[in-house]
């Protein structure tokens, strides 16, 4: 009998391969009383010390980013004042598991007291700690596994710390625990065009070595299975994947009805592998990379610089600029308040600029200077509108700039409920569709234990991306949607039947898109589109669009 | 015992890489340096962790001081105070 584990599926395609676990952290053994403390003391700091060696020996074969941040962390490892402390703590009675524990835990309680970008380094001393001890107890090494060939990396949740280091040519899908659809593992899994299954509570099952199969277009991983059914499902990825890049150019439906295909771009590391992607553009420029870990807003020059790049790589196609979004889980000390109980909830996005209206005109600026010396269609776009007066006072902002196209993100309910006016108020409508599903069903988008509410196939949701793109429809405004929603395939009909005139995703997932799109006409997609909205719930939205287009 | 005040050039703080460049520096002087915001505590500069958890933003004043006296101090004092006031986030100047 065959065993198969579901999750939440992300991404598409579909891969077997041998399991290989993230290694847990080292649990602290019961404390112990030591005898020979010098003993002690010279055992532990010669595992501090292996934990340097080894950091600096992987700095020395890494790429230069993932070099930098080794290479620092082997500078905290070998502290002198880390070691006299550890040495201290053993004098005083500990045990080196523990006097590791303790000392690491001071530093770190110190960074979090320094607050900003330098509590941002706790993640490392945690990182450290649980090295030095799994080395000092002969336990295996927590982190990524590197088995020698590729495999399929399951582990309980996967942050960002983990992955820097992920190399794509070894690692075949992710499995993870826990997560869902729009957390760090899904976004990086359809960056890297990897299948995935999230939130799969099972896979702490999962064996190191067993063969599995992951199917992240129906969410399972089916352990050890059947050759023939390898087979099957190996002919059915080379059917997908010719499928997905037969079909090029602009993104229409079989009757010819054009629906603008675009990438999501978040860094300019990114920038290179977008522009060359068969796409008409950018539909999500997140500005964020440019502001992050840092003690002040980057200036004109920086920033008009950053731009020119993304738009002269962009040069004759759209880039939707979507200005600073900084709260919530990306604060940033010279914009947010530290003291907001509920982030998510406060000043964010677009109300950021109330506050301080200077770092969105110096952004605005700087997008204006870079967008007159290039031939890119720059439209412009702000977080977090609320109300029809926000997103006036923002086009007004914007075209005082000199740059003609400025639109307002529909991520919260009341903006869908009044996206008339909204429509009314600007240019053009983005659907954000990760914190519009976090916002309308009150679930927090980085709880994986809510996935289920965030599921983007959530009648409720749709019904506001209905709104939103029939009022914009009937003002003859674009209606975009740019959250991971816009990355499947099947979804994907649906919203262009809802009325939604553009898609933006993760490059990877736009040759798929296109094909499927391309093979339904526009009265299908509202038959579908139907269909789901009648539907009782995600589940069943989901299996009804599948079963007619079967 | 010599000390010098000096007010942080990077804009990202005594963090990151200005910060691994001045612990790496005090490391190789001759004699030992302490480091600490204005009024607050002396930490060895040779700690990167310590000096991380100085919170040193872009502007702040620190105040190094020397062990020993002399011209070696002297020395070791000018060149990290050199290194803390320097933007190490500027733009590369050819």
């Amino acid at each position: 009998m065959t065993t198969v584990l579901t999750g939440i599926a992300v991404g598409t395609g579909s891969v077997t391969g041998p399991v290989a676990r993230m290694t847990p952290v080292p649990p602290l053994p019961q404390p112990r009383t030591v005898a020979d403390t010098a003993a002690e003391t010279g055992a532990t700091l010669a595992a501090l010390h292996d934990v340097v060696t080894d950091l600096e020996s992987r700095a020395a074969t890494a790429g230069a980013a993932a070099a930098e941040v080794l290479a620092a962390q082997g500078m905290m490892a070998a502290d002198p004042v880390l070691a006299e402390r550890v040495a201290e703590l053993i004098r005083d009675g500990r045990d080196g598991a523990h006097a590791l524990d303790a000392a690491f835990g001071e530093f770190r309680t110190a960074l979090e007291a320094a607050g900003g970008y330098f509590a941002e380094r706790a993640a490392d001393l945690d990182d450290l700690r649980n090295r030095a001890v799994a080395q000092l107890l002969g336990l295996p090494m927590p982190g990524l596994p590197a088995p020698g060939h590729p495999f399929v990396l399951v582990a309980e949740d996967l942050a960002p710390a983990d992955t820097a280091l992920l190399d794509p040519t070894q690692v075949l899908a992710l499995v993870t625990e826990r997560g869902g659809p729009t957390s760090h593992t899904a976004i990086l899994a359809k960056a890297l065009g990897l299948p995935a299954v999230v939130g799969c509570g099972a896979a702490d099952t999962l064996t190191e070595g067993l063969p599995v199969l992951v199917d992240a277009a129906a969410g399972t991983v089916q352990l050890d299975p059947a050759p023939e059914v390898v087979a099957s499902a190996a002919s059915r990825e080379q059917r997908r994947r010719e499928r997905a890049g037969r079909v090029h150019g602009a993104g229409r439906t079989a009757d010819g009805h054009p629906v603008k295909l675009l990438a999501n771009l978040g860094a300019l590391q990114e920038l290179s592998g977008a522009a060359a992607a068969d796409c008409e553009g950018v539909g999500l420029f997140r500005t964020e990379f440019l502001y992050l870990d840092r003690a002040e807003a980057p200036g004109l020059d920086e920033q008009t610089a950053a731009y020119r790049q993304v738009f002269d790589a962009f040069a004759g196609r759209r880039v939707v600029v979507r200005t600073l979004d900084a709260g919530a889980d990306k604060p940033l000390p010279f914009v947010n308040a530290g003291d907001e109980q509920n982030p998510a909830l406060g000043i964010r996005g677009l109300r950021t600029a109330a506050r301080d209206p200077e770092l969105v005109d110096t952004q605005l600026a700087a997008v204006a200077a870079a967008a007159a010396a290039s031939s890119a269609e720059v439209w412009v776009m702000a977080p977090m509108v609320s109300v029809p007066g926000e997103a006036a006072d923002f086009a007004a902002r914007v075209r005082a700039h000199g740059l003609p196209v400025a639109g307002a993100m529909v991520e919260v309910p009341a903006a869908a409920l009044r996206a008339g006016a909204m429509a009314d108020a600007c240019d053009f409508l983005s659907i954000g569709t990760n914190d519009l599903a976090q916002y309308t069903f009150a679930a927090d988008r980085t709880l994986g234990s809510l996935a289920a509410l965030l599921d983007p196939w959530q009648p409720a949701l749709l019904d506001l991306v209905r709104m939103t793109a029939q009022e914009g429809g009937r003002r003859g405004r674009p209606v975009g949607v740019c959250g991971e929603a816009a990355a499947d395939p099947l979804l994907a009909l649906v919203l262009v039947g809802l009325g939604v005139t553009s898609l933006s995703a993760a490059p990877s997932c736009l040759g798929e898109v296109r094909a499927t799109l391309s093979e339904h006409t526009l009265e299908d997609c509202r038959a579908l589109a139907a269909l789901a909205l009648a539907a009782g719930d995600a589940q069943s939205a989901r299996a009804a669009v599948l079963d007619r287009t079967g | 015992m010599p000390q010098r005040s000096v007010a942080v050039g990077s804009s990202s703080g005594l963090h990151a890489r200005p910060a691994s460049l001045f612990v790496q520096a005090a490391a190789r002087q001759p004699v030992r340096i302490s480091v600490a915001r204005e009024g607050g505590t002396a930490v060895d500069a040779r700690s990167l962790l310590s000096v991380l958890a100085l919170g040193a933003r872009h502007g702040d004043t620190v105040v190094l001081s020397a062990e020993d006296e002399g011209p070696q101090a002297e020395q070791a004092l000018e060149e990290l105070a050199t290194l803390v006031a320097r933007d190490f986030d500027a733009p590369e100047q050819s």
